[in-house]
């Protein structure tokens, strides 16, 4: 049982721990951009930051038991984040011209 | 012979459909032709019918057809005659007959003619089903076909909201009673297993004890019915207010027959009376308060017709008294002069408002025996009738012969018969009151017009029946003649002066000499107070009490400010208030309430992403937390 | 088979109607009226057939039964059976189906074709509810005839109609599925009993349920019914839909649908259940009593024309519950021939007031007044169908009112009595209606157009009938008599020995 601390020290100089505070740090830091502003190029940044804080995770994991499964995920939403800032820039686009603006709030058409 | 007897209401029936299915398109000679006729052959084929039934000396039932036959329950559509019937049968034709005869000049500028004459002919047919049914499911489709007849013609000149509102109070008025009366035929029915009368009056005989509970149900449910036609205490305030009709409407319906069913139901279900004390004598004793108090709400009315219309709930009152006390054959003899002598006052007071335009206030009448003599001599005659002027004129011997068994009553006969003699007195005063004001003294209004054949007619008739029509009962006192009641005898149980008499003969002479002094003094007062010496009345009239008491009669003793505040308000502001259904409002409120919910929910909708964002945040927040803690 | 044919015809008519519409707007009327008149044939030749058969039957008959499989999986037929009830009222369905369709034939212009889809499609389900002997079928045909009707209110309604049709809608169909939760229970309980799945009507009559189920199931039905009679305090969906509907919806929704309320309690709520029913019925009359007193108070009330004769209807109604729970031969015969008299004067005031909306362009009895002097034909008969509501002897109404008091009575003599106030209330309400809409002085002088004679034949045919039920209603009776006993032999538990 003790076999995984030992492939820890033997493997990398920083515990997974620091790793994963660190994931966990972007992604809240990204929650907060989400929430916080209402621009929405800074939106789709905080998203980004967020997955990346994901994917960090899934590397320190990965690095922590050694496998590979981490690595394909972080190659995963590399794919996805790539796909989703190219889709969201355009809407961003589209919604620019309709609205001249970057508000996200701007969006609302509801009145409930 | 005698099986013509349903074509007797047949024929007014027939009158009826042609008129109301051609709708005022026939020319009016034709409709007159069509109205008066059928009630005319009816009014002989009645007298056919009669002749074989006083050949036959035998009651005769006609079916028709089956009704309705459900289980034990059968009603069939059939005429029963017997001497009771046959009496209201010649009594309701032939004064039909006249008064379509005197209404086919009266009513002829009339642009609702046919209307009229269809109204008038189906109220015949309605009344005739009435007094022949051979049950009291029958008879009960008589008696609302008659108060519909009653409604229709009561508002016959529709434009005057008025009339309209007269017509409704007569109506929905006696269908309280009429409502009591049906329950009545459930009690009968439901205890005893019949409509049919004859049987039912027996099984009743067998199975109910004297003062049996059932039998006081049944037998005051039923005077309920006749309290509401007849109308007495404390249903008779519908009557007043029907004079908005026209004037043969009111001689027929609201004077010589309609009004008068409520008796006849009495004498015809007798055997329930009989067989219940408590309510035989309740009948006595509202005969007499109804006679009382509408005698003095005659004497303080100024509308000619409304003189005459309370005169009528008080004569009707003598009637239930006679019932009252068991002198059967009396109550129907008085019926038979009073619709003879009432019909003719009537009339006789409609030719004088017709040919003064319309006035109903006697005193802008006046002097008008010379003008009119038709109508003064007609009138006069009516009145020496109603007042019971002795001797000469029927109304004498039909009430002599009630106040008579009355007194004979036992131990309260007296009581009543001192009410029965200070109604005579009251009776004699106000009619005459409205002779001397009318037809004597200065002349005030110049009457108009001619009176024709048609109305002649059936004036001089009625004269001569209000006259002679009381000498088919000549008391024992003039030789003693009796062959009306005994006509009746098969029917009716003997009167109280057969069966149990307290007073002698000899007596008979005595209160029948207070009464006819009674009767002429009234006249007499008249004359003092309303011609010779009208002052003295006139400041009776101003003192502070007789300003007070003269309202209050002459409103009919306040039932109408009664039943108003207590009933009619109450019903209406009840009705009003709850409008828009109080129930609904649960429903709406339902509804309101998932609205409500709707709203509340809809909040969250905002459209901002970024608060949807939060949403899925803190809720992913919490989710883990309850995944990880719990 | 002729039982398939009769409801058949309606649902190909109904087709045939919308699809005639191509002809122009006249071919759709024509080809409804054609078609109703071939039913009524057909109804009228399997009567005549058995009207031997019934004035001699004093048990219970079935004039004509089919049965065929339809969902063999979940053993639900096609089963449809003729008994005198039925007849009557399908008799009924299709004479005011007529009237409806000539009482519209100039106030529809507006997609004609459809609105006798409807029309057709709605009487179609009301005839298989009266036919149905399978619960399923039943509530198949249930909403068969609400749907059409949905839309009849909604589409060619008056000023509130979508409100007045939803408000219906829900009603109807809240209350349908409590009916629907109900059948299913009975099923599933006949099935642990006896492992079989059924939803025959004799078949479940034979399950055994104890006391407190039996009346949670009655109770299912009773309110799906009362909704639809409607028994207060369900009724509020009917002033608002009978008001909002256009002519035909109103004459169909009081003249028929009202009585499938009737029907379903005199068919299922209470021979299923009768000891459940037996006990509620006090609750029953006493809404019965209710309702007519309280229908006839919310009538005296009304401006809106339309409105009173919507409330007349609950008031009616109510003694027709009365009558169903007092459970005697004199009080169900009297609850049919009220049924009947109903949906004639009821219909006949409904044609009348579109009538008179047509001419007048409203149905408020402030701006109506003195319409005798300008309408004395319309008038005329107007106020025949309101004295025929008030209860005239003579007129139907009468018999079924006296009939079922008559019964009541022996029953219980305080809900009788009760009832009977009903017969003064409802003298206040017909009444003020005559002043208020026909007496009195004239409003305006423009001259009216009278009954046409397209609508003289109608209120000369609902005339004739309401006083051939008033004065001869043996007939009636007589074909009721056997359907009466078979009511009473399945409420008796003898309904597979008589068969």
């Amino acid at each position: 049982m003790n076999e995984g601390i030992v492939v820890a020290e033997m493997t990398a100089d920083v515990p997974m721990q620091y790793g994963l505070l660190l994931a966990a740090v972007l992604f809240s830091l990204g929650v907060i951009g989400v929430l916080a502003r209402r621009n929405i190029i800074f939106i789709l940044m905080s998203i980004e930051i967020m997955l990346n804080a994901a994917g960090l995770a899934f590397i320190a994991a990965g690095a922590r038991w050694a496998a590979a499964d981490g690595q394909i995920m972080f190659i995963l939403i590399l794919a996805l984040a790539a796909a989703e800032v190219s889709v969201g820039l355009a809407l961003i686009l589209q919604f620019y011209h309709r609205t001249v603006t970057v508000d996200a709030d701007a969006a609302s058409e509801m009145r409930g | 012979m005698l099986d013509l007897l349903a074509l007797v209401p047949a024929f007014p029936l027939f009158g009826f459909a042609i008129l109301f299915i051609t709708a005022g398109t026939l020319p009016r000679r034709w409709i007159a032709a069509i109205g008066v006729g059928s009630v005319g052959i009816s009014a002989i084929l009645a007298l056919i019918v009669a002749a074989g039934f006083l050949s036959a000396q035998q009651p005769y039932t006609q079916i028709v057809w089956r009704w309705m036959a459900i289980g034990g329950f059968n009603s069939a559509v059939g005429f029963y005659l017997d001497a009771l019937s046959v009496v209201m049968m010649l009594v309701v034709t032939f004064v039909s007959f006249l008064i379509h005869l005197y209404s086919a000049e009266f009513m002829a500028d009339d642009e609702g003619y046919s209307r009229y004459f269809a109204y008038m002919n189906l109220f015949v047919a309605a009344m005739l089903v009435l007094v022949l049914a051979d049950n009291l499911l029958l008879l009960y489709l008589g008696w609302e076909g008659v108060g519909l007849c009653s409604y229709l013609l009561i508002g016959f000149w529709y434009r005057d909201p008025a009339n309209g509102l007269a017509a409704r109070k007569a109506f929905v008025v006696t269908r309280v009673g009429d409502t009591a009366m049906v329950i009545g035929l459930f009690v009968l029915f439901t205890h005893l297993g019949a409509l049919e009368i004859q049987p039912l009056m027996q099984r009743a005989q067998e199975s109910w004890p004297v003062g049996s509970g059932l039998a006081i149900a049944a037998a005051g449910l039923l005077l309920g019915g006749a309290l509401g036609k007849s109308a007495q205490l404390p249903l008779q305030v519908w009557l007043p207010d029907a004079m908005a009709g026209p004037t043969p409407v009111s001689a027929l319906i609201h004077a010589a027959t309609m009004v008068t069913a409520g008796v006849y139901l009495i004498a015809r279900t007798h055997v329930l009376y009989e067989l219940a004390p408590p309510i035989h004598t309740a009948v006595a004793v509202i005969g007499a308060l109804t006679l009382l108090l509408a005698a003095f709400s005659a004497l303080n009315q100024t509308d000619l017709k409304r003189i005459l219309a309370y005169s009528t709930i008080s004569q009707i009152g003598y009637m239930f008294l006679a019932l009252g006390v068991g002198a059967w054959a009396a109550a129907i003899f008085h019926f038979m002069t009073h619709a003879f002598f009432k019909a003719l006052l009537f009339l006789a007071a409609g030719v004088v408002i017709q040919r003064l335009h319309e006035e109903h206030d006697i005193f802008r009448m006046g002097g008008l025996r010379r003008r009119l003599p038709l109508a003064f001599w007609s009138f006069l005659i009516g009145s020496a009738s109603l007042a019971a002027l002795p001797f000469i004129d029927a109304g004498f011997y039909s009430k002599d012969l009630i106040l008579w068994e009355t007194w004979n009553s036992g131990a309260n006969g007296p009581w009543l018969w001192l009410a029965g003699i200070v109604g005579a007195f009251l009776t004699a005063i106000y009619i005459f009151r409205a002779v001397f004001v009318v037809f004597f003294g200065p002349v005030n209004i110049e009457p108009e017009g001619r009176t024709g054949f048609a109305i002649a007619v059936p004036l001089i008739v009625l004269s001569l029946l209000a006259l002679a029509g009381g000498f088919v009962e000549i008391p024992e006192y003039l030789g003693g003649i009796p062959a009306f009641t005994e006509l009746l005898s098969a029917v009716l149980p003997n009167p109280p002066s057969l069966t149990a008499p307290t007073a002698s003969s000899a007596l008979a002479g005595v209160l029948t000499g207070i009464a006819a002094l009674l009767a002429m003094l009234g006249v007499a007062v008249a004359f003092v107070a309303f011609l010779d010496r009208p002052a003295f009345v006139t400041r009776l009239i101003e003192s502070p009490v007789g300003v007070t008491l003269q309202r209050f009669w002459a409103a009919g003793w306040g039932f109408d400010w009664l039943y108003d505040r207590a009933l009619t308000r109450p019903f209406v502001w009840l009705a009003q208030l709850n409008r828009s259904d109080i129930i609904d409002f649960f429903y709406a409120g339902v509804a309101w309430l998932s609205e409500a919910g709707w709203r509340l929910l809809s909040r969250s909708q905002t459209g901002l992403v970024r608060w949807y964002a939060a949403g899925v945040a803190f809720g992913s927040a919490t989710l883990i937390i309850l995944a990880v803690f719990a | 088979m002729m039982l398939l044919w009769i409801f058949l015809v309606l649902l190909i008519g109904g087709a045939l109607a919308w699809l005639a519409q191509r002809g122009g707007r006249d071919w759709p009327r024509w080809v409804s009226l054609i078609v109703l008149v071939v039913d009524l044939v057909l109804v009228l030749m399997v009567w005549s057939e058995n009207y031997e058969v019934a004035s001699v039957a004093s048990r219970g008959t079935w004039f004509a039964e089919l049965d065929l499989p339809w969902i063999p999986m979940l053993g639900i037929r096609f089963h449809l059976g003729l008994d005198g009830l039925s007849l009557l009222l399908i008799l009924l369905t299709i004479g005011l189906g007529i009237m409806a369709v000539a009482a519209s034939w100039s106030e529809i212009t507006d997609r004609v074709g459809f609105f006798h889809f409807n029309l057709l499609w709605t009487l179609a389900g009301t005839v298989g509810v009266f036919l149905a002997l399978d619960l399923f079928l039943f509530f198949f045909f249930w909403e068969l005839m609400l749907f059409p009707m949905y839309f009849l209110i909604a589409i060619w309604g008056h000023e509130r109609r979508v409100y007045a049709a939803i408000k219906f809608f829900l009603f109807t169909q809240g209350s349908g599925l409590l009916m629907f939760v109900a059948i299913l229970a009975l099923v599933f309980i006949n099935h642990q009993q006896t492992g079989a799945t059924t939803f025959d009507y004799f078949a479940l009559s034979g399950t055994e349920l104890d006391a407190s189920t039996e009346m949670l199931i009655m109770l299912g039905f009773f309110i799906a019914f009362a909704v639809k009679l409607p028994a207060v305090p369900l009724h509020t969906w009917l002033p608002d839909a009978h008001t909002e509907a256009p002519t035909a919806g109103s004459v169909i929704l009081a003249g028929i649908l009202l009585k499938t309320g009737a029907y379903g309690l005199l068919r299922f709520a209470v021979p299923l259940f009768p000891d459940a029913a037996m006990s509620f019925a006090p609750v029953a009359m006493a809404l019965g009593v209710i309702g007519t007193l309280y229908g006839a108070v919310l009538a005296f009330a009304q401006d809106d024309m339309k409105r009173l004769v919507a409330y007349t209807s609950v008031s009616h109604l109510g003694f027709v519950l009365l009558g169903i729970y007092a459970w005697n031969e004199l009080a169900l015969q009297g609850a049919v021939v009220q049924m009947l008299a109903h949906g004639l004067s009821t219909g006949g005031l409904f044609i009348l007031v579109g009538a008179l909306q047509e001419r007048l362009h409203t149905r408020d009895m402030r701006q109506m007044g003195g319409l005798w002097a300008r309408m004395p034909r319309l008038s005329a008969i107007g106020m025949f169908f309101a004295i025929a509501s008030l209860g005239l002897p003579g007129l139907g109404n009468f018999v079924g009112e006296f009939l079922i008091l008559l019964g009541a009575f022996s029953r219980s003599a305080g809900f009788a009595i009760a009832g009977a106030v009903g017969l003064v209330a409802s003298a206040i309400y017909a009444l003020i209606l005559v002043q208020r809409a026909f007496h009195g002085e004239p409003r305006g002088a423009a001259a009216l157009p009278d009954f046409s004679v397209r609508h003289m034949t109608i209120m000369a045919v609902m005339i004739a009938t309401l006083i051939w039920l008033g004065f001869y209603p043996q007939p009636v009776i007589d074909t009721f008599r056997p359907g009466l006993g078979n009511l009473h032999q399945l409420a008796t538990g003898q309904a597979e020995a008589a068969r």
